[in-house]
């Protein structure tokens, strides 16, 4: 196997370290959104701990994508959108002026809840972000950093013969896994996922659930669900969401058995959402 | 050390991407500027006309212009000769262009509106899906073939026919140019009409079927109020188009500047006008030519205005059932 | 209770009666219009039918070396050898009149095309030769029949004698229906039967190609701008009200402002494609930029998300992705605005390209025709033989049209809905 990805597993377990483990690697402080004159978010303190898969759950309408989508800037891409307080990644406010969200990006990738890949070939799909961020500087390299993204995300086997053939020819777990391969292919620290299994069957679903466990290894990650079987199964922490508010957060397991504040208890339990 | 563990060891770095901030810059600026174009044509269709309808209205007062009823412009034979500079009155040619779109229009409305209204409310798809583009058909061939076909074909047949009942028809009658302008306009009056009609909400048409009213009764009573705006946009789209509509009057029509409403008679329009004093010789200083710029200033201020109000409405129409 | 659902009523009877006749109005509007675009594009096919093919007249002529001296062929006045001829076929004939009437029976240039024969092929000179030769467009008419040979004499450009001349002709093998090549391989000609479209097809094509290169360049770029980058702001509305009302000034006016601008102001040169396609590239621009925007609009935002959630900049991902995802799109509507511009006649009227230029143009700055503009002329010609030819020049505009809308379908067929 070549070097960068023995170097990447190098990484991994560097990062394991208990000195760098401890700090959080995003912290929200005070978070306000707007969408115009509506607010969606208030006053959101929440950390997100390195190398664990924290999950954001809540009703529909809560605020769940709108603070995801904050963490990596993509609601820039909503004219109406304002977001106000204090978001960290390793300590850099990332609404700082000098920010290039477009570096930003790189570190903090995202997995749409319908698989979305671009109409290319399986390898395109892959290589694209390797490539415009210059990671590469030869042929050979940018087919390693194919094969291990593919690895990694457990399509390998099903896909190494087909690599030129279309992404969008995939089934949907296919595609999907596809786009986790396609979001690592950039090793970002952070991956954030809205609701990725929501468009898959129970079967595509416990797949992509065993990937992102296997993936926290290497990365940090966000997931929304609404499941909250999905949240237990998959994350060591969780966020609840509701209104607007962020009503509680702990570990997944204390959470979801005693969980301090009423609203929890009830959404849990299934009175409300 | 590889570079990861440069990235987590020390700060991310997320002030810099990998590219290049020029490049996207100019390629930034390269797209501004080429949307610019389109404001800088307006800019240079008004200045071009403006300008020169200027120096014509220096010296034919624009009041003769608007409101005088005879039109003969000629060019002085000898560089002093002021008075021989003709008459400017464009009167008759606005009445020739008004009574030729009339005509278009009298021909274009009831076949372009009931076509729209089989095609989206009784034809199954399949007859859609072949009527329509052989419809669209007719907006796609040239004007000059049209022209070519009403002073060939048209005007006298309509001359026999006038004379078999004792009319007498002139063989540049404004009536073959606006028949045959009509039928031009017809896909543009149908396909706009289509898309207002289908824009009418599926609720409308069930409340009134279930009424029991019959298919015609609710696109009577439901359909075309509820889509008059729309189709009214579209009618007046379609008179612009026929105002500014030029090779066909230009082969049909004439030059005869007669101020009349008879269809049967000669008459000229603006557009043709504006041909007739372009083409062939000319001194570019001329009262005469530069008539030809103040008819163009007055043919584009007036398709202006119909297309503004035209699009206006459309625009408001559409949102109503967004 | 069953009556009242299948009985119909007085009222229920008129009611169904004026449905019925309103449906047939619907289907009558529909019938009227097609039925017209057949009886017009009928009438001119069946016009310019005659066009395509053209009438040869056979005439015996002594090639010997009393009359050519093959060292010096281009000494020979062949005109006055084919006039020889033509007199020497017809021994009858001695007036000056009828003389000038018999020379009339082939096109004025006869003694051209001996000399090109010749010249194709020397071995047909030493002794008399039966060579082919066009018929004059008069004689053209007759001998193909448009022109009816039992009209009164006074209703017809031909006399009975040269009709009787011709018969003889045709009696004794000496005339022949062909392909009419010289209309696909001339330019234009005061002589019907010498006209050719070939110089205005070429206008056409140089003018097309700068209306290209110029409005397919800056409308996608413009579009892009105004569908992936422009802010919400009053510039980029007020760009959007310009090109929508753009595309609904007269055409016309736009040649105006390319006689004022390009030609008054900017000096370029008069009656040339170049002056011609930036002219029409005004035109096709909104044509294209609105058709861009749909195409680019109905790239799926998941495919821009997908591209800018990896760190693509905002650039990459329209260039990258969404822009060729949409070309097809893009492409078709720009096929449909060259069609467009390929009938356009009226602002080509206003820089001058209604010139009568028989030569066929080889670059974008010499004097050129195009095609609508030479059916323009020739249907004002005065000759009864350019009525068929403008008809044959409709005919053949009408076939590229045809070949570009078939390939814009093509393309939006193929490309349909892959997202
Ligand atoms: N682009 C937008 N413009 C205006 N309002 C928006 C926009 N996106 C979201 N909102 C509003 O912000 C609030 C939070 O939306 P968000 O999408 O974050 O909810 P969510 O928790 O992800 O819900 P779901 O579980 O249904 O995905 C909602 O009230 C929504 O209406
Ligand atoms: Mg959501």
């Amino acid at each position: 196997m070549n070097n960068i990805v023995t170097e990447m597993s190098g990484a991994a377990s560097v990062q394991n370290k208990p000195a760098v483990n401890k700090a959080p690697i995003f912290t929200a402080k005070n978070v306000d959104v707007y969408y115009g004159a509506k607010q969606a978010l208030d006053k959101i303190n929440l950390d997100i701990p390195r190398n664990k898969v924290t999950s954001l759950i809540g009703p529909s309408g809560c605020g769940k994508s709108t603070f995801l989508r904050c963490l990596n800037r993509m609601n820039d891409l909503v004219d109406i959108c304002r977001v106000e307080g204090d978001i960290q990644l390793e300590g850099q406010d990332i609404y700082a002026p000098e920010v290039d969200v477009v570096a930003l990006r790189q570190h903090v990738g995202m997995v749409f809840q319908k698989p979305n890949p671009f109409p290319k070939s399986i390898y395109d799909n892959i290589a694209y972000g390797p490539r415009i961020h210059g990671l590469t500087s030869s042929k050979s390299e940018l087919d390693d950093i194919v094969e291990w993204s593919l690895q990694r995300a457990g399509l390998w086997k099903e896909v190494s013969d087909r690599l030129q053939e279309p992404g969008t020819g995939l089934s949907g777990g296919q595609q999907q896994r596809l786009c986790i391969a396609r979001a690592i292919a950039v090793r970002p620290e952070v991956i954030l996922m809205d609701e990725p299994c929501s468009a898959l069957d129970p079967i595509a679903t416990a797949t992509i659930e065993e990937l992102i466990d296997e993936l926290r290894e290497k990365f940090t990650i966000v997931i929304v669900t609404h499941s909250m079987q999905q949240a237990a199964r998959v994350s060591q922490r969780t966020a609840f969401f509701h209104l607007g508010n962020l009503v509680e957060t702990g570990a997944t397991k204390t959470l979801f058995t005693s969980p301090e504040d009423e609203r929890t208890q009830n959404y849990i339990t299934g009175r409300i959402g | 050390m590889s570079p990861e563990n440069a990235a987590t060891a020390a700060k991310l770095n997320i002030t810099a991407g990998n590219r290049s901030k020029t490049v996207e810059m100019i390629v930034t600026g390269v797209l501004i500027a080429c949307s610019l174009v389109a404001i800088l044509v307006t800019v240079g269709i008004v200045f071009s006309l403006l300008f020169e309808s200027l120096r014509f209205f220096e010296r034919v007062p624009m009041s003769e212009f608007l409101f005088g009823t005879k039109w003969s412009p000629q060019t002085a034979l000898r560089a002093d000769q002021v008075a021989a500079d003709g008459a400017f009155g464009a009167v008759p040619l606005i009445t020739g262009t008004l009574l030729i779109s009339f005509i278009a229009m009298c021909v274009a409305t009831p076949l372009g509106l009931f076509s729209a209204i089989y095609l989206s409310e009784y034809a199954s798809k399949r007859t859609r899906d072949w009527v329509k583009p052989l419809l669209e058909i007719l907006a796609g061939i040239p004007t000059v073939v049209y022209g070519f076909f009403a002073a060939l074909v048209v005007a006298p047949m309509l001359r026999s026919t006038g004379e078999s009942v004792g009319l007498n028809v002139s063989s540049e009658s404004a009536l073959a140019a606006g028949l045959i302008m009509g039928v031009m306009i017809i896909p543009l009056i149908s396909s706009l009409s289509d898309d207002v009609i289908n824009a009418v909400p599926q609720s409308l048409r069930d409340a009134s079927l279930g009424l029991g009213s019959t298919d015609s009764e609710t696109i009577r009573n439901v359909i075309l109020p509820a889509a008059i705006p729309g189709i009214a946009g579209s009618l007046l789209l379609a008179a612009s188009r026929a105002i500014g509509e030029t090779m066909i009057v230009v082969m049909a029509a004439g030059l005869a500047a007669n101020l009349t409403a008879n269809p049967l008679e000669a008459v000229t329009t603006i557009t043709a006008q504006i041909v007739a004093l372009l083409t062939g010789d000319q001194e570019f200083d001329s009262a005469k030519t530069l008539s030809a710029f103040a008819l163009g200033l007055l043919l584009f201020i007036v398709t202006l205005i119909l297309n503004v109000i035209s699009l206006k409405i459309v625009n408001k129409y559409r949102e109503q059932y967004d | 209770m069953t009556s009242m659902l299948t009985t119909p009523t007085r009222l229920r009877k008129s009611r169904e009666a004026s449905e019925t006749r309103f449906k047939w109005f619907g289907r009558g509007a529909i019938a009227l219009s097609l039925a017209f675009l057949v009886f017009m594009v009928g009438s001119i096919i069946l016009q310019g039918k005659g066009a395509l093919t053209t009438s040869e007249i056979a005439v015996t002529v002594d090639l010997s070396a009393d009359n050519i001296d093959p060292n010096d062929i281009e000494a020979t006045s062949f005109d006055s050898l084919m006039k020889k001829s033509l007199r020497e076929t017809f021994p009858e004939v001695t007036s000056r009149g009828d003389k000038r009437k018999l020379y009339g029976l082939l096109s004025v240039d006869l003694g051209f095309e001996l000399r090109d024969q010749i010249i194709a092929d020397p071995s047909l000179l030493g002794g008399p030769q039966k060579l082919w030769f066009t018929a004059s467009d008069d004689a053209d008419l007759v001998l193909s029949g448009t022109v009816d040979r039992n009209l009164d004499e006074e209703n017809r450009r031909m006399s009975d004698l040269e009709i009787s001349w011709l018969e003889t002709l045709e009696q004794s093998d000496s005339t022949n229906r062909e392909f009419n090549t010289k209309f696909f391989t001339n330019g234009d000609s005061r002589e019907p039967e010498l006209a050719g479209i070939l110089s205005a097809l070429m206008g056409s094509i140089l003018t097309l190609s700068v209306c290209f290169f110029v409005s397919f360049p800056i409308a996608i770029l413009a579009a892009i701008y105004l569908e992936e980058f422009a802010p919400k702001n009053r510039l980029s509305q007020f760009i959007e009200v310009n090109i929508n009302n753009l595309a609904a000034v007269p055409s016309i006016v736009f040649g105006l402002l390319g006689l004022a601008m390009l030609l008054n102001t900017f000096g370029l040169p008069r009656s040339t494609p170049l002056v011609g396609g930036l002219v029409l590239s005004l035109m096709t621009l909104p044509t294209i930029i609105i058709a861009a925007r749909a195409s680019l609009r109905a790239v799926p935002p998941s495919i821009r998300e997908a591209a800018l959630g990896m760190g693509a900049s905002p650039v990459q991902a329209t260039f990258h992705h969404v822009a060729p995802l949409a070309l097809p799109g893009i492409l078709t509507g720009t096929i449909v605005g060259m069609a467009q511009a390929l009938g356009e006649t009226a602002p080509l009227l206003m820089i001058g390209m209604v010139a009568f230029i028989a030569d066929v143009p080889s670059s974008i700055v010499e004097p050129a025709a195009a095609l609508p503009v030479q059916i323009f002329l020739w249907a004002d010609a005065s000759e009864r033989a350019f009525v068929e030819k403008t008809s044959a020049a409709i005919i053949v505009l009408l076939v590229f049209l045809v070949l570009m809308n078939l390939m814009a379908i093509y393309l939006r067929k193929k490309f349909e809905k892959r997202f």
